[in-house]
């Protein structure tokens, strides 16, 4: 499929010579019938295209092997050779007996060397596809030689970038930005998650170095307080994101059906009033709402006032309350969302399925039970998966509103509140706990690939089924 | 018939009554639902009015004196917190990352629309698997990174960070993309024009809708987070966009003395992103449902 489109334009010249790119030969078979040239091209990379006429093409393959080869040679060898200790020699004092005082030496960074070299074992991945390349083009020009083709100049390469290999110009761009600021830190990140790289091991005073798993096995097993707040957490986490999704999906879809009920009126300001809070900067809206109810904040000033409460109420700051009140002000920020998403989705539901429930005389909830919430369940399930995802990383909220507190003393660095995410941004951020956070990333990461898996799936299963009746 | 429709009118007089009690109910409702849901917001902008200037809280809400003193003073008294530099580093840094990440996006997403190459399914699901790691992950690498080449704490940095994952958002785009129709492209091709001269000149413009909400979303993205703000930023003051400097005025330290202009610069800040969430929530819906909704 792809082989047809990029090379039907050269159709007519591709069909004249056998093995060209519509039969794809394997890179072996490239080798034994593409000359002589095309064995030196994997090691000259160009050398084919440039025997054959291909002056620019050739050297500009010369030219970023060179590149590649003295990056290597002046950068990424002096990171690379001490990847697998991650350092040796600490920064320290050393007595200098020139002068007879103690110099602080420089040592070496495990932080850099991890980094730099990460980056360095990545950029074999462009150098394997240009030499793969080199490989190639000298084959096909080797072929164009022997049909007797003229082979095509450079500026008619170049122009194929805007037609034929229009994709390599889009997305070259996209691709650096991605790799360089998205996946590179993730694997970077991801290696951290082996190391002792914590408060205590900091660099460039301190190394640190590759430990394997013991900082899943802490997590899981051996360190009581790890294991401790982690079971808590990830317990939190899960009860709060069940609870946040569906009490927004069901308030969200009632408040969608009464706003749109027949015979309301002023639909769209209704509709307004509640948006507006959607569109209020959610950490200008949370944190007024979190001193609203801080322990001297006006709910609890109010009610004094009005004689009803002597000690203030601790909504933010007693563990099961701090709870309750995240769930219910979550509710303040995600049933207007919901009520946003839903609403076209309720107008879709056919109408004579209400209509005969009507004259059977059903009662408006026997209704949204049997016909409403089937039908929404069954449309919007990927998307409420991906809610729940979403909650499970829910940062916002949770950060703004309690910080995650109370702090809990049983927990390493977390409170009653804090999710995951939320403890993750606090090990880093606050403490420095890098392997930590890496480790726990990565079990977030497992968490949610598991429901994105099931929400995909959930969706090609709705795609598969034809309707909802 | 006859009968039929004595019944229905019989049956429809007691329903017009209930109906009409369920309007009275749900009016009552949603009035009640609204004052709940606006009061926070109202509460807001009376305190951003509010003349008592040195009471953090007051037990009644609305301001026994009005003022614009909260306002006019972000800009004037800029001695610890420089509101005015605050917006400018956030403009700058939203138009800049603004326009890299709507091309970037943009481009990713006709792309993966309508080229077909060999690597496409496969860069699709690398996409996908790199978006289920937590941002903050790739956060701290990144800051390390920018840090060793010198860029740390710096408005560039900031720029990179927030145009630096545009290759992935591409999802909204791409459906909007999908539902031009293939013909027009088609028809482009036959007259002569190349893949570059359809994006350009047939997809863009007739897109313009997804151009504006991307650019739109990328624009507002800065003026809400102070998360990677924080992360980037540190204690470099000078260099804080608007929500970290405003998220700054209300800790522990200075929030009795700044409160009511911390509501102030939010109603600044809210003001604009309010306007244009209002009018591109159309699309704002559409591209979040997109994928669950059929037909």
């Amino acid at each position: 499929m792809s082989a047809n489109i990029n090379t039907s334009a050269q159709g007519k010249r591709a069909r004249k010579i056998p093995h060209t790119d519509e039969h794809r030969p394997k890179f072996i078979h490239q080798l034994a019938n593409g000359g002589a040239e095309t064995w030196l091209s994997a090691i000259i990379f160009g050398f084919g295209s440039f025997v054959n006429g291909q002056i620019i093409k050739g050297l500009l393959y010369l030219a970023s092997e060179v590149g590649f080869i003295l990056f290597y040679l002046t950068f990424g060898w002096g990171y690379v050779k001490d990847l697998l200790t991650l350092g040796t020699v600490q920064q320290g004092w050393v007595f200098n007996e020139a002068i007879g005082i103690d110099e602080l030496a420089a040592g070496q960074n495990s932080m850099l060397i991890l980094l730099y070299s990460v980056l360095t074992i990545a950029t074999l991945v462009p150098l394997f596809m240009i030499w793969r390349n080199s490989v190639k083009s000298s084959y096909l020009a080797h072929e164009r030689k022997l049909a007797g083709i003229k082979q095509p100049t450079f500026l008619k390469d170049v122009k194929t970038l805007l037609d034929l290999r229009y994709h390599m110009t889009l997305m070259s761009l996209p691709l650096i930005t991605l790799t360089l600021f998205t996946a590179l830190p993730i694997i970077f990140m991801v290696a951290i998650a082996f190391t002792n790289f914590d408060a205590t091991h900091q660099p460039p005073g301190k190394l640190f170095t590759w430990v394997g798993l013991t900082n899943f096995r802490n997590i899981f097993f051996d360190n009581p307080k790890y294991k401790n707040s982690f079971g808590g957490i990830l317990t939190w986490t899960f009860i709060w994101a069940i609870f946040a999704t569906v009490t927004n999906y069901l308030l969200g879809m009632i408040l969608a059906l009464m706003i749109n009920k027949q015979g309301i009126k002023l639909k769209k300001l209704w509709r307004t009033c509640f948006v507006i809070t959607i569109a209020v900067p959610q950490f200008v809206s949370l944190m007024l709402v979190s001193r609203m109810f801080a322990d001297t904040g006006i709910v609890n000033e109010t009610l004094k006032n009005w004689n009803w409460i002597k000690d203030p109420i601790k909504f933010l700051t007693d563990p099961t309350l701090a709870r309750i009140m995240v769930v219910i002000i979550n509710m303040w920020v995600g049933v207007p969302y919901t009520m946003l998403m839903t609403t076209g989705i309720l107008m879709n539901i056919p109408a004579d399925l209400y209509e005969s429930a009507n004259i059977d005389g059903a009662t408006a909830y026997r209704q949204f039970v049997s016909i409403t919430l089937p039908y929404m369940l069954f449309v919007t399930g990927p998307y409420l998966i991906t809610t729940f995802v979403g909650n499970i990383n829910n940062f916002n909220v949770i950060y703004l509103l309690t910080s995650g507190g109370p702090l809990n003393q049983n927990y390493y660095q977390a409170g009653d509140t804090d999710l995951l995410v939320t403890w993750l941004y606090k090990l880093t951020v606050d403490r420095s706990d890098y392997n930590l956070a890496s480790a726990i990333g990565i079990i977030i990461f497992v968490i949610v690939a598991a429901f994105s898996l099931l929400a995909y799936n959930f969706t090609g299963s709705v795609k598969k089924e034809d309707q909802f009746s | 018939m006859s009968t039929r429709e004595i019944e229905h009118v019989g049956l429809s007089h007691s329903m017009k009554r209930r109906k009409q009690i369920t309007n009275a109910a749900i009016y009552v409702t949603l009035s009640l639902l609204c004052i709940f849901w606006l009061l926070p917001i109202a509460w807001l902008v009376l305190s951003s009015l509010r003349g008592e200037t040195k009471e953090m809280y007051t037990s009644y809400i609305i301001p026994k004196q009005f003022t614009l003193w909260n306002y006019t003073s972000l800009f004037t008294d800029t001695k610890l917190f420089s509101f005015p530099r605050w917006y400018l580093n956030t403009l700058l840094v939203a138009v800049c990352s603004c326009a890299i990440t709507t091309f970037l996006t943009l481009m990713v997403a006709y792309t993966y629309s309508r080229l077909r190459f060999k690597w496409r399914k496969r860069f699709m699901n690398i996409s996908l698997v790199l978006g289920m790691f937590p941002g903050f992950m790739s956060m701290i690498a990144i800051y390390h990174f920018l840090k060793a080449i010198g860029l740390n704490q710096s408005l560039v940095a900031l720029i990179i960070v927030y145009s630096g994952g545009a290759a992935l958002g591409y999802y909204v785009a791409k459906g909007f993309f999908d539902t031009v129709p293939k013909a027009l492209d088609e028809a482009a091709s036959i007259d002569g024009l190349t893949r570059n001269g359809i994006f350009w000149k047939i997809i863009l413009p007739t897109s313009m809708p997804i151009v504006a909400y991307t650019a739109l979303t990328a624009f507002i993205a800065p003026w809400v987070d102070f998360i990677f703000v924080s992360v980037i930023m540190k204690d470099n003051y000078a260099n804080y966009t608007v929500a970290r400097g405003l998220y700054m005025m209300i800790d522990r330290e200075h929030m009795s003395e700044y409160y009511t202009r911390f509501c102030a610069g939010a109603v600044l800040v809210a003001i604009p992103i309010t306007a244009l969430f209002i009018k591109m929530q159309k699309y704002y819906v559409s591209g979040v449902t997109g994928g669950a909704v059929k037909g």
